[in-house]
């Protein structure tokens, strides 16, 4: 089928087509729906303890905290509801070299994390390296995977936390936390991960796999914006400082009015994907087969980047030979796509991501990363195949 | 129907506000995805910073979303670099946490803020400093004089931060007039949602970002954009504006409330210089703070003792107890504070409320609690 006949095919394709879900995903309307009451008839301050307005916001609050708890096998009174996932990171990684430094005066100096962490994870750790910490960045391989022999020369008594992502943000590469955190148990040392584009997308259970701190996103959950959580152990408790002082709300660990129809939100979206997170990865599995099926039968020169199955189903990350990145975007101007993330998108550099995994620049540069998720559908994916198709062999016509 | 008079620790969600947040959350996109979904995110966050700038006769430009009023607070607080730091002694508990080696400035009988004192403590010490002053005290509603200590803070070098949380929709903001460098709201208190607010900077002030991260909000505030709070937030703004026009109204209402009750023995607190139209901070002859707002609120009549964050605190407010009032007097005081909600039927329903309580606490036992 040609574009213009698949786009009579398929008249109720809203075009451009978003595929780009590790940006950040469409609020799910079943969580919009726990949402209005809050945002309008519950409207109290969860804080107001003096009357009914303020309790029937606190009780939904803890609800959703539940809820939130639940998808990662944490009990309630660990989760820190934040203004999301950068936040998250930033108290995780300030907040815990700032109480080592305080109570144990930087005992344990050393922080490893991987080059293929989100920026924020990235600017946290310089700036931890700029107060004195030490700070060990681990490469990882052409698949995107961390070392686990690397990591554990790196370990020593020193070593106060490793901070090592769920989901890489680019790629969909899934790392061995695991097998991570019990190395980190061995050493004593916390482990860190920034589960953004995790939680949801693959299983998590924070006692299983060792982890001490984990920063989660509500809007790459199907949650709205403007939340996110840090999940904080309490056995063996993590301790630390944190950054934002006044009211002292979340257990002292946050200031600042916890947002109560976001937090409901956020906990129905953690709800629904604890549900549905196996029938979303079939679904979504299929689709992304075929989506690169689709292209490699009808491009030549197309490579994945990142492992071929320890990966999100949601994530395809292709390279096209001969091609400019931003010329490709411009190309597939019906494909709402990204290159690199949402947070560098601006800047014109090939993905950090990429070139880690030892791609050159020009590899880099013609990638595209298509995020596909709950709210895509098979003929969004035939027509993004076709669009693929017809485009690369414009581009490259052209030369 | 219940009665709500806790404006100051949060105001309703106006409707108008809540359809714009209800459409923007059915768009999906990141403001900073270059994508069409992203540069139409990327408009209605674009458009709401002008409509939150608008509301302080600010530049767009100047405006730095944060998640809250509790974090423009403290971003503007250990953002400017300033090793000294002034702040009264009535300011929110956001200022005070973020400023623990500040110099404190006393307040008057009436809560307003001692200049001399600050013209003194700036006079003595030369160190480059920031002083930080709230426009209107969310307990008493008393009005600072924002643009009398700004000029004395410049004539010293010092930069001027002022918390204006409690100031939208209540007092016309002119962020030049006040002569504010840095100025910090929160959207909830003026009828948009929780979980956003904005630190607003003067000219040529800069800040440093206290989260590492993206470069969002030209790099002062890493995180993905908030993109329907920040709707939310620009919605609210333009209406607060239009409740200036409702502020006559509420004054009387609240004039009301303060008129019968002191005249059954009520006692006003901070009444005697300018402050909010809708704040009413009254003690109750026999019956402590706690003791009332149980009350309240068992009578369906919602109202706090001190501020929302700090209610489960022990103890007389911070507040209270800066401007010296008597200890007695302060564990009775209860805040009433009115909004674009409220009605007639509100007032007269507290005042009833109040009176069943006064009676209550005449009888028995609670002589003793005075």
């Amino acid at each position: 089928m040609s574009l213009t006949v698949l786009r009579q095919a398929s008249a109720n394709i809203k075009l451009p087509i978003y595929l780009d879900y590790q940006a950040t995903t469409p609020l799910d309307p079943r969580a919009l729906e726990a949402m209005m009451p809050y945002l309008t008839e519950h409207f109290g301050n969860p804080h107001s303890s003096t009357h009914v307005f303020g309790s029937t916001s606190a009780d939904a609050v803890e609800r959703a905290r539940e809820q939130v708890a639940s998808l990662i096998g944490a009990d309630p009174r660990e989760i820190i509801f934040t203004s999301g996932a950068t936040e998250a990171n930033n108290l995780a990684l300030k907040g815990v070299a700032a109480f080592e430094y305080e109570h144990h005066k930087g005992r344990r100096n050393r922080v490893i994390t991987v080059v293929t962490e989100h920026k924020c994870v990235i600017e946290t750790c310089k700036h931890l390296g700029r107060d004195g910490l030490e700070i060990v960045t681990l490469p990882v391989n052409d698949r995107g995977f961390v070392d686990l022999g690397e990591l554990a020369d790196v370990m020593n008594d020193e070593t106060l936390l490793v901070s090592v992502m769920g989901v890489n943000n680019e790629t969909g590469v899934i790392q061995p936390l695991a097998e991570i955190g019990a190395l980190c148990r061995e050493y004593g040392a916390h482990l860190h991960s920034d589960c953004a584009q995790a939680v949801g997308k693959i299983p998590l259970d924070v006692n299983a796999m060792n982890i001490d701190l984990m920063s989660i996103s509500s809007h790459k959950v199907y949650g709205p914006k403007g939340v996110g959580a840090l999940y904080m152990r309490r056995r063996p408790r993590v301790r630390l400082l944190p950054m934002t002082d006044g009211g002292g709300q979340e257990r002292g660990m946050r200031s600042g009015t916890v947002p109560t129809p976001s937090c409901v939100g956020f906990g129905e979206a953690c709800a629904i994907a604890e549900a549905e997170m196996e029938s979303d990865n079939e679904r979504l599995a299929a689709l992304r087969d075929r989506l690169l099926e689709g292209i490699t039968a009808s491009v030549e020169g197309v490579s994945l980047n990142g492992d071929r199955t320890r990966r999100i189903p949601g994530n395809l990350n292709l390279s096209f030979t001969g091609v400019g990145g931003e010329q490709l975007v411009e190309a597939l101007s019906d494909l709402a796509v990204s290159t690199g993330s949402a947070c560098n998108s601006a800047s014109v550099e090939p993905s950090y991501v990429l070139m880690a995994m030892g791609m050159g620049s020009e590899r880099a540069d013609a990638s595209i990363r298509f995020g596909i998720g709950r709210f895509t559908t098979e003929a969004e994916i035939d027509y993004a195949i076709q669009t693929v198709a017809e485009q690369l062999s414009r581009l490259r016509g052209e030369k | 129907m219940d009665c709500y008079l806790d404006y100051n620790a949060e105001a309703p969600i106006k409707p108008a506000v809540c359809d714009a947040m209800r459409d923007a959350m059915a768009q999906v996109g990141n403001p900073s995805s270059v994508h069409g979904y992203g540069r139409q995110a990327r408009r209605a966050v674009e458009r709401a910073r002008e409509q939150v700038a608008a509301l302080t006769a600010a530049q767009p430009g100047d405006v730095i979303f944060t998640s809250s009023g509790t974090e423009a607070n403290n971003l503007a607080l250990k953002g400017t670099g300033r090793g000294r730091l002034l702040i009264s002694a009535i300011e929110h508990d956001s200022v005070l946490g973020s400023a623990t080696d500040a110099s404190i400035l006393p307040v008057d009988g009436d809560g307003l803020v001692n200049l001399a004192a600050l013209e003194a403590a700036l006079a003595e010490d030369q160190t480059p400093a920031l002083v930080s002053l709230m426009l209107a005290n969310n307990e008493t509603g008393v009005i600072q004089p924002i643009a009398e200590a700004a000029r004395i803070a410049h004539a010293h070098g010092a930069l001027l931060h002022c918390d204006a949380v409690q100031a939208p929709g209540r007092l016309s903001i002119d962020r030049a007039q006040l002569g504010a460098d840095l100025l910090s709201l929160s959207a909830h208190k003026m009828g948009g949602p929780q979980g956003i607010g904005a630190l607003i900077l003067g000219d040529g002030v800069e800040i440093e970002a206290q989260l590492a991260g993206g470069r969002q909000e030209t790099g002062r505030r890493a995180g993905s954009e908030n993109m329907s709070g920040i709707v939310g937030f620009g919605v609210a703004a333009e209406l607060a504006e239009d409740d200036l026009a409702d502020v006559a109204r509420i004054a009387s209402l609240r004039d009301r409330i303060e008129a019968e009750i002191s005249a059954l023995g009520g006692g006003l607190i901070g009444n005697r210089v300018p402050r909010l139209c809708n704040t009413a901070c009254i003690a109750m002859p026999t019956m402590s703070s706690e003791t009332q707002v149980m009350g309240f609120d068992l009578a369906g009549v919602a109202v706090s003792a001190g501020s929302a964050c700090s209610s489960g605190k022990v103890g007389p407010s911070h507040v209270l107890k800066a401007m010296d009032i008597d200890r007695g007097l302060a564990s009775r005081a209860v805040r009433i504070s009115l909004g674009w909600r409220t009605s007639v039927g509100d007032v007269v329903r507290v005042i009833d409320v109040w009176t069943d309580l006064r009676s209550q606490g005449c009888g028995g036992s609670a002589g003793h609690e005075v």
